[in-house]
Order: structure tokens, then sequence, then C-alpha cells
């Protein structure tokens, strides 16, 4: 678009240089405060990579260095030996999968119900869908910790699933988007004598598939960064997800901070690639949030 | 004939009546086991004194009678607001800014916004690890840069002024990217032909942003200054982790969930914290419709 743009308008002289002298400066405001925004948004990054390279004399010396003088790995392996990573990996993921399978899918049909098939007390029902929104999450947490350990679940996977295999949020967002296909494409379906759950799982499942992508990151995200709940059900260092796990390294290398900053590195890269892979369903998933 | 069509339509609503419930089962029975029913049994708690082996006793109003003599509670309330008042409009103005800058035409958008996101992908505790890291006060980052600038040393995490801002400062950096795409897809909404009728009329980027951009945008604003609002009345994170529970200047920055998950797990008073949590949200509901109200005055729908 630019380059057509500039094409067609070359050649028209003394006008057009000095708009484009007025895009460049323009140009080059935006690129400069963005370059500041950037330095603040990635300094901590930049400086928690350096310091885990570091031996610790080297990262408490002053004045200090900036690059490290010998890019030693033993902070990695100290924190991989003193806690139990890819165990913690391996809980996050796992917790991951299953909250994002189960909830998208239930989400899914609780929200193509409450789009188009009417049934009596739809609208009492969606009500406790918005209600739940609504409610700061920490009000269910003793009663959720409750049942969990009346189950004898406590300190297991199933406790760190359990609050999140129902999602009201996810069930809101995907009737907003079924209440957007058009209504014809049922009709058809209809005529030919197929049932709802027939049209649901043929026809709206794979149309909102989009959606249903960008629901499934941020119950990902979601699951991924959640540290209280975790704290509260699994105190066993084997049964923990990430977010909690990390939250003890502190207590056993509460100073030597080149051991923390592998270990922080340990525990954000995972996500980190998952995001760069697949940036485009990130973003479309956190911009349908505000209502779009 | 028309005996037939009645049945079918019968038949029909009945199908409807069957479907629609079989679909949402599975989410409502999970809502109301995990939700619905939790808000009036932690309603019933704060009314409640727990007490060894699980024993609950009915007390009435005294856990929220206590609360208002609760130095700690009255505190972190305080604490609360201060982070939040520090932090949303800080936040979402930077928030906004990023936004206007991504949505012009320029080149590297795809670099500087999976630069802004990636706090956003990264594990709370781990976020919280490197700053303390960084707002270290001997070998921290920010104090060696203000050595070279001749500053004396700061002890960021030690002193109540300098550790408030210190969280709040990472508050800001954690959400700025998230809030950033959402207003960015509402800039994204606005047609480009406002903006090129503008330009016919001379209007420069600041006239266009104050007449075009700001107006337009401010439904998606509303909604990112709402839910920075709930979130940040809801800081816990951050402090947890940054803020050891031997530090002094901890009273003086904990926010109200992180003295509710002391109170409730750590000294297991699940009576009195289902008071603290239960008085949060009703401050959320507050300045919730205060703000809904509020709208009307500057949303432009």
């Amino acid at each position: 678009m630019g380059s057509l743009l500039e094409s067609s308008e070359k050649g028209k002289g003394d006008i057009v240089m000095k708009k484009s002298t007025y895009k460049y400066k323009n140009g080059l405001t935006i690129h400069t405060l963005l370059i500041i925004g950037s330095i603040f948004m990635f300094i901590p990054f930049i400086w928690t990579i350096l310091t885990a390279f570091k031996t610790l004399p080297e990262a408490i010396q002053v004045p200090p260095t900036i690059l490290p003088e010998n890019y030693n790995f033993s902070n990695f392996t100290k924190a991989l030996k003193s806690l139990p990573f890819f165990r913690f990996y391996f809980n996050t993921i796992a917790v991951i999968i299953i909250r994002v399978i189960v909830s998208t899918f239930f989400a899914a049909m609780a929200a193509y119900a409450f789009a188009r098939i009417k049934f009596p007390g739809r609208n009492i029902m969606f009500m406790f869908v918005l209600i739940q929104m609504m409610v700061p999450t920490q009000i269910f947490i003793i009663p959720q910790y409750l049942i969990v350990q009346k189950l004898g679940m406590l300190n297991s996977i199933g406790a760190l699933v359990f609050p999140g295999i129902v999602t009201a949020f996810g069930t809101f967002l995907l009737r907003q988007f079924f209440m957007g296909l058009p209504m014809e494409l049922e009709e058809a379906a209809i005529i030919d004598g197929a049932n709802k759950w027939q049209i649901f799982t043929k026809i709206m499942l794979p149309l909102a598939r989009s959606g249903m992508i960008s629901l499934s990151i941020f119950t990902a995200l979601f699951a991924w960064k959640d540290l209280m709940w975790p704290l509260i059900v699994n105190s066993d260092l084997e049964k923990m997800p990430l977010s909690a796990g990390l939250a003890q390294l502190i207590g056993q290398f509460f100073t030597d901070y080149p051991v923390l900053m592998a270990g922080s590195i340990l525990a954000i890269t995972p996500m980190v690639i998952v995001f760069i892979l697949f940036q485009k369903q990130f973003i479309s998933g956190v911009a349908l949030s505000g209502g779009k | 004939m028309n005996n037939r069509k009645s049945n079918y339509l019968k038949n029909q609503k009945m199908g409807n009546i069957y479907w629609g419930y079989l679909m949402i089962a599975p989410t409502m029975i999970g809502l109301f086991i995990l939700n619905i029913f939790p808000i009036f049994q932690t309603l019933y708690l704060s009314l409640t004194k727990s007490g060894a082996f699980g024993k609950v006793t009915f007390i009435g109003l005294k856990n929220y009678i206590d609360i208002f003599h609760d130095k700690l509670v009255i505190q972190s309330f305080l604490n609360t607001f201060i982070y939040t008042i520090l932090t949303v409009p800080v936040g979402v103005f930077l928030s906004l800014t990023a936004a206007v800058l991504l949505n012009s035409k320029i080149k590297g958008k795809t670099v500087y916004r999976t630069l802004f996101f990636l706090p956003v992908v990264s594990v709370p505790a781990a976020v919280a690890l490197v700053w303390r890291w960084i707002f270290n006060s001997k070998f921290g980052f920010i104090n060696n840069i203000l050595s070279l600038l001749g500053v004396k040393g700061i002890n960021w995490l030690t002193e109540p002024k300098f550790a408030m801002i210190a969280i709040v400062v990472v508050g800001i950096w954690s959400m700025i990217g998230y809030n950033m795409i959402v207003l960015l897809a509402g800039l994204q909404e606005i047609s480009p032909t406002y903006y090129e009728a503008a330009e016919i009329d001379g209007a420069g980027p600041i006239r266009k942003f104050f007449f075009i951009t700001l107006p337009l945008i401010t439904p998606t604003l509303f909604f990112v200054i709402i839910t920075t609002f709930i979130s940040s009345l809801q800081v816990f994170d951050l402090i947890y982790m940054m803020i050891e529970r031997t530090n002094a200047v901890l009273p003086k920055v904990q926010s109200v969930v992180v003295l509710f998950y002391r109170y409730s797990f750590e000294r297991n008073m699940k009576g009195y914290g289902s008071a603290i949590i239960t008085m949060l949200f009703f401050v959320i509901l507050l300045i919730t419709y205060v703000q809904l109200k509020l709208q009307k005055k500057w949303v432009h729908y």
C-alpha cells in the first residue's frame, strides 16, 4: 500500500518531497519512543541472562561487569539439581492440556446452546455465567480448597486442574462468537433432519475454530501464570507446577542471584518460545478479550 | 395436516429443551459447584470462626467488627488503594501511548510488539525474582546506574515508600503489553476515512489524536481501565514474591489479597480471611458501579 502510494506520487515535485520528509521525521520520533519503551521492557531480561552466566563473586563485584567474564553453565545445573524442574514442566504442561481441552469443549457446548437454542430458563442460567465473571476469584478459593481437601485430592495434578474445568469467561466469549455466525448455516442442516448435537459438532465447532484457539491460548496463559491456587493445594515439590515451584527456589538460594536468575530463565523460556511460534493467535486471543 | 404441524413444533420444542439443558449441563454443574455455591459459602464462613480440626462456630458479625480494629487489615486496604491509584493511570497511559505508536505505518512493528508482550507470557514468580535482583540495594542494576550518575544507592525493597514504588513499577511493566494489544485492536477498528477527512482539513498528528483517535477509542479505553482497576485491587503475585515474609517493610506494602492468603492459609483463620475477601468484593463492586455511572460522561458509543 505504502509503496504504491509513493510511486504514484513520484514526480509531483516539491509538495511530495515536503510530505515525505515530514513523514520521515515523524517516523523517527515514533521509532525513538518505541525503542526507549522496548529498552525499558527488555532490560530486565537481558540483565537476567547476563547474571545467569556469572559466578556469584562476579555478580556482586563493584563496579559491576556487564558481560560475564566466562559463560559458565554451573548456575543452570545448580538450579536443575536443587529443584525437580522437569517435574515442574511436566505438571504445568499436563495441567494446561487438560484444562484447555476440557474447559474449551464444555464452554463451546454451553456457548452454542446459549446462543442458538431456545429453552426455558436460558436467561437465568446465563445470568449465573455473568455473575461468576463479576466476582473476584478469591471469593471462591476457600470453598474450592475445602472441596479438594474433602475429596482427598491435595497434592495431585487433579487439584491443580479442578477449578479450571469450566470457564464462565470462555462460555461468554464463545457465545458472542456463535451469535455472530449467520443463521442460514444451520437451516439446511435442520431441513436434512440433523439434531442439535449434529449441527453443533459438524457445522458449528469447525466454524468456531478461531474463537476456540483464542480461548485455549487464554486458558493456557492463565494456568501458566496462576500462583496462589498451586501454592494452596500442592505443598509436595513433585506435584508443583513451574509458577509455585519457582517460589521455592528463593528459600534455597536466598542471595545466590546467579542461580535464581538461571532458574527464572528456565521458567520463562518455554512460554516465550510458544509465544514467538504462535504470536498471531496470542495477539488475537488477547484482542478478543477486549470484547471486539 | 394441522395436527402434524403442531406435533412437529411440539417435538421441535421438546428437542430444544432436551438439547439445551444437556449442552449447558457440564458448564452449569461445574459453575454451581465451583463458583455460585462457594460465593454463599464464603459469605457464611465470614460469619464464623474456624477452630481446630475444621470446627466452625457461628459468631455473627464479629469478624467484620474485628477487621475495623485490625491495623494490619486497614493498612492493607490502604496499600492496595495506593498501588491501584499509582498503577492504573500510569499503566493505562503508557499502554495507550504504545498502542498509538504501534498503530502508525512504521517498520518493525512485530519486533516492538513482541518485546512489549514478553512480560505478559512470563511466569510472575520469575518476573518478581528478576526484579528483586534489579532492585537489589547493593548490586542491583538500578542502583548501579544511579551510582554512575553519582546518586547514592536506594534501599528499594526495605523502605516502605521505595518498596511501593518498586512494586508499582513491576506492576506497570507486567501489564503494558496486554493492555496495549487490547487498545491496538480498538484502534484498528477506527475507519481510516476519518483520518483522511481530517488530513484534507489540514489536521496534524496531535489534533488527529485528540479529535478522532481519543473519542473513538473511549469504549475500549473504558474496558481497559475497568479491568486494570479490578486486577490491581487483587494484586498478589508480585508482592508475595518480591517482599519476604521476614522483611520489616511487609505490613506497609502487602495487599488485601496477600493478607487474605496469609490469614486463610498460613494462619488457618478461614472465617476471618473470608470476611476480608468479602470486604474487598464489596469495594470492587462499589468502584465498578461508580465507574459504570461515570462512563456516561466520557465514553462515546
